[in-house]
């Protein structure tokens, strides 16, 4: 018996397309591609209060009432205070231990409690205007002090220790209360 | 026989090509990586309002999107404020507790990002945000744009 001989073929797959191929995906994915990173202001909200506990007592002059209106007025303290205002006088607020010592401002930073309050007719815009003041009076603290302690700006040094270790951010805390708004009109 | 006769380089003025799909494939994939597919439709118009002292969101896995703005009804018009999460319009306020609350189990590292339209009311943002401190989604981020507010 004779057995049909069989040519041996050595299976090839012909990769002279591949590189066609992978241009083809690579045009499709820098088309797709939208290398967008997402910035914004970060905050940590409260827990859900608990009806059966009362909230801590708060000394007065540790807390600034900072109430933004429908008209987009600020009222910080009661009294009337404009956009560019709002840095200064929380950097004054929060920062009194160190500075001008005033008997009506926060007793030291950590004990210092923001509290944003707006209506319920407040613009988004103008709210978000107001927040980026009071972080920004935050950042600015927490750099002077990073500058004196270290000699780097915080940017740099939050970027070296870890979030446990951080004594700037312990030394300035932000703590920023946001108000449930009035029903407003 | 001149002395100083012309040199001739006797090698092929060839760029080799065989490492080509190497490359191209480094590229693919370094671009496959970086890809995030827009997922969601949005129903909702959303103009960022800007802020000086903002800060990058680093994990992106840990993001859950919610948006806030004037619903599209289409040929330019616009309607009442809604919310929007993943693909569906929110219409009762208190369902959010409910499916943050999932995601939060999914994700514990949680970051919600507030997408809110600059010319939004407060109220409505705020009553997302009661939602949000039930459902124990305590991270947040109000998304802006960097720069300073252009008066208008």
């Amino acid at each position: 018996m004779q057995l049909k001989k069989r040519s041996r073929e050595v299976a090839e797959v012909p990769q002279a397309g591949m590189a066609d191929i992978a241009f083809l995906l690579l045009i499709f994915f820098l088309v797709v591609t939208t290398i967008d990173v997402d910035t914004g202001i970060g905050m940590q909200l409260p827990p859900p209060p608990d009806p059966d506990q009362e909230p801590p007592p708060i000394r007065e002059r540790n807390l600034m009432n900072i109430l933004v209106n429908a008209q987009g007025f600020i009222l910080i303290n009661e009294e009337r205070a404009s956009l560019p205002e709002v840095q200064q006088l929380v950097m004054d607020f929060v920062d009194n231990q160190n500075r001008a010592q005033d008997p009506n401002l926060s007793e030291s930073p950590r004990q210092a409690i923001v509290s944003i309050k707006t209506d319920r007719q407040t613009p988004y815009e103008i709210y978000i205007d107001m927040l980026d003041e009071v972080i920004g009076a935050y950042r600015q603290l927490r750099d002077e002090a990073s500058m004196r302690e270290f000699g780097i700006p915080y940017r740099q040094y939050n970027a070296r220790v870890s979030r446990e270790d951080n004594v700037i951010r312990e030394m300035y805390p932000q703590n920023i209360s946001l108000a449930e708004p009035d029903p407003g009109s | 026989m001149s002395k100083f006769q012309k040199k001739q380089a006797n090698t092929k003025q060839q760029v080799p090509t065989a490492a080509m799909p190497d490359i191209i494939f480094m590229l693919l994939i370094f671009f496959m990586v970086v890809t995030v597919l827009r997922e969601v439709e949005l129903q909702v118009r959303v103009d960022f309002t800007r802020a000086d002292n903002i800060e990058k969101i680093e994990q992106k896995r840990l993001v859950s999107y919610i948006y806030i703005g004037p619903e599209i009804l289409g040929g330019g018009q616009y309607g009442d404020t809604r919310v929007q999460i993943d693909d569906a319009l929110i219409d009762d306020i208190y369902a959010i507790r409910r499916l943050m609350y999932d995601k939060l189990m999914e994700e514990p590292r949680l970051i919600v990002s507030l997408r809110v339209d600059q010319k939004s009311e407060m109220g409505i943002v705020s009553d997302v945000q009661q939602e949000l401190r039930e459902a124990g989604t305590l991270r947040i981020n109000y998304s802006t744009l960097r720069g300073t507010q252009v008066p208008m």
